[in-house]
């Protein structure tokens, strides 16, 4: 059993959000990048798999300049025996599924994170599964290894659903995949430094989708503190300045 | 607000592998310490179950070769693990201090392979406990006319008196213990819980370092097997090497402590209002807030360059003593500042200064005082010694 975990390099998200260029472009000046949320959670349920057995080995890939290679150093900090690297600029998601497609097709699981918390994509998992002609799961919350089968759990409106599914499998995970995101160990760190990381040439692939422009959200107007003695006033608040009363 | 504020950007100075150890001891400390340091502080309990935590994160012993089951971490990334630990709590800094300045760092240091092999794993992985007696109750600054000692007793030796002020003692498996011998050299042994006549009783109502352990180590004719002596140590010199390690542990530990009561002060300024603005808008209370983020860049650069000699082998004891005294005192005055901007406030739990400020009161003694460090940039400068 060989694992993928597709992992996104995304800013920390404290990060400040600030564009160049007439607003075309993110500016990623002093910027903490991290794992994507969602592939952090993916890469841990991976390595729970691993140690409780039945794992042979893990890889983690991401579509990427050089700077990515620190947050996959962290990804193999964390437990992941292997990491790729495709020396691209990851633009579209159609684009990025066509990359990972050419070093996803020897594994039996596949792990994508729901979306990714910059652009909030949701695309690349089922593109890859479908580029692949793999199985595909979505909104997995829970993975277990049966003997042939997966046994997967999804999140359903207002419950959970359990379902047995073949491989090989594209598994797109959302929150609950694993309870907590694992902290690299310091021995961890030490042993991450001698895993390999390779790096691929991008094969051809087209962008399906042209940048225009981002917008910012209106600024968030001050809020205003009532003393508890002056209760009243928000009545006259919320009547005379907010007008919803 | 940035969690941790880096004025001059010494993060540049820092690899990627060492952003990482701080981001995992920096989260851990936030699942694992944050949550349940408070009312440990006021219950006056040392939260034990953290031993075995610290030892799967790896903070114990980081870098003593992975051999011995430690991480082989350089001397900076062990610095940062402090600082990390200590924006929790001194406490906690203190018990992973002396695990690894103290007890690991001698056992690798001094003793023999086969010490090596059967304590360091078990120390790293937070299965053993250890503790470290020096100070006696009438030799604290002057170690050297300490009067514990071991007689030779051909099979084995025979070790009597007492030690004081002791972190992890009342819960230790093991015990660095420095004692005279028959020719009135001190030497190190390693002790071990359960020794008939060695007990350890713990040192109640403190008011400072209150979630950390602290008792004595008291040996009423202990014989001690002579494969237990530290065989590469004789003299005072032995545990002076190892207060080197620890104490430059402490001056970036504390830059920890100074930062969350930093953070603390200047949130807080921001949202108290007073006269109709923050508290933040009036000059005194920017002139603390300004001051404090100016020693703790001081002290962080400080602490830096004193990790890069120390990585080359090359820092000296009195730089060390230097950085212990500068930073200790520079994370008391920022403890009381803050605490000052907080008003009444800062004076409770909801808020970490007061637990850091009691804390410093020790950290400022412990591991030489604040005075005798002075007295030792003293020796080093004019070559007279003025503690003696």
């Amino acid at each position: 059993m060989k694992i993928l975990v597709l992992i996104s390099n995304v800013p920390d998200t404290t990060t400040k959000i600030r564009f160049t260029g007439d607003n075309t472009a993110f500016d990623d000046s002093g910027v903490q990048w991290i794992i994507n949320p969602w592939d952090e959670l993916a890469l841990t349920r991976a390595v729970e798999l691993k140690e409780a057995g039945g794992v042979d080995k893990i890889t983690v890939a991401n579509v990427g300049e050089k700077s990515t290679e620190a947050t996959l150093r962290k990804a193999l900090a964390v437990g992941a025996d292997d990491a790729i690297r495709i020396d691209t600029t990851a633009n579209d998601a159609f684009y990025v599924a066509a990359q990972l497609a050419e070093v996803a097709k020897d594994y039996d699981l596949i792990l994508a994170g729901i979306e990714a918390s910059d652009y909030n994509g949701n695309a690349v998992g089922g593109m890859l599964a479908e580029m692949l002609d793999f199985n595909s799961v979505s909104a997995v919350s829970g993975i277990e290894l049966e003997e042939s089968n997966f046994k997967i759990t999804r999140e359903v409106d207002g419950g959970s659903q359990v379902i047995s599914i073949g491989g090989p499998l594209v598994a797109i995970v959302q929150k609950g995949i694993a309870k907590e995101p694992r902290i690299p160990a310091m021995r961890g760190i030490m042993m991450a430094r001698k895993k390999p990381l390779s790096t691929k040439e991008p094969v051809e692939g087209v962008n399906k989708t042209q940048m225009i422009s981002f917008e910012l959200p209106p600024p968030k107007t001050a809020c205003k503190l009532i003393d508890e003695e002056n209760a009243n006033e928000v009545i006259t608040l919320l009547h005379e300045e907010a007008k919803v009363l | 607000m940035k969690l941790f504020p880096d004025y001059f950007i010494i993060d540049d100075l820092l690899s990627n592998e060492q952003k990482i150890i701080r981001e995992s001891i920096r989260e851990w400390v936030n699942r694992s310490v944050i949550p349940i340091i408070d009312k440990a502080a006021q219950d006056h309990v040392f939260p034990k179950h953290l031993i075995r935590e610290m030892g799967e994160i790896g903070a114990f012993g980081p870098y003593i070769p992975e051999k011995y089951g430690g991480a082989g971490l350089d001397q900076i990334s062990y610095g940062i693990i402090m600082t990390e630990l200590e924006r929790g709590d001194s406490g906690i800094r203190s018990a992973a201090s002396v695990q690894s300045s103290l007890v690991m760092y001698p056992i690798y240091t001094f003793g023999s392979e086969d010490q090596k092999m059967k304590y360091l794993p078990r120390l790293a992985s937070g299965e053993l406990i250890g503790c470290f007696g020096l100070t006696e109750p009438n030799h604290g600054s002057d170690p050297g006319g300490m009067l514990t000692h071991i007689e030779d007793k051909g099979d084995y030796f025979l070790l009597n008196g007492s030690k004081m002020w002791i972190t992890n003692s009342p819960v230790a498996d093991i015990a660095i213990v420095w004692a005279k011998d028959d020719n009135n050299v001190v030497r190190g042994l390693i002790v071990e819980k359960g020794m008939k006549g060695f007990t350890a009783p713990e040192t109640l109502k403190k008011w400072s370092l209150r979630a950390s352990i602290t008792g004595e180590l008291v040996f009423d004719n202990v014989e001690v097997p002579k494969e237990n002596i530290l065989p590469n140590a004789q003299g005072l010199k032995g545990p002076l090497k190892c207060l080197n390690s620890a104490r430059y542990g402490i001056s970036w530990g504390v830059i920890g402590a100074a930062v969350d009561c930093y953070n603390t002060a200047l949130k807080y300024s921001l949202e108290r209002k007073q006269f109709g603005k923050p508290i933040a808008s009036f000059q005194l209370q920017q002139k603390k807030l300004a001051e404090m983020i100016t020693e703790i860049t001081k002290a962080q650069l400080m602490a830096w360059r004193l990790g890069t000699l120390k990585n080359d082998d090359k820092a000296t004891p009195s730089q060390i003593s230097m950085a212990k005294r500068n930073n200790v005192d520079m994370a008391l005055n920022i403890a009381r500042q803050s605490r000052q901007i907080l008003g009444a406030m800062g004076i409770t739990g909801d808020f970490p200064i007061m637990r850091h400020m009691m804390n410093l009161e020790s950290v400022i003694t412990y591991e030489g005082t604040h005075d005798i460090h002075l007295l030792i940039t003293g020796l080093d400068i004019t070559g007279i010694a003025a503690f003696e």
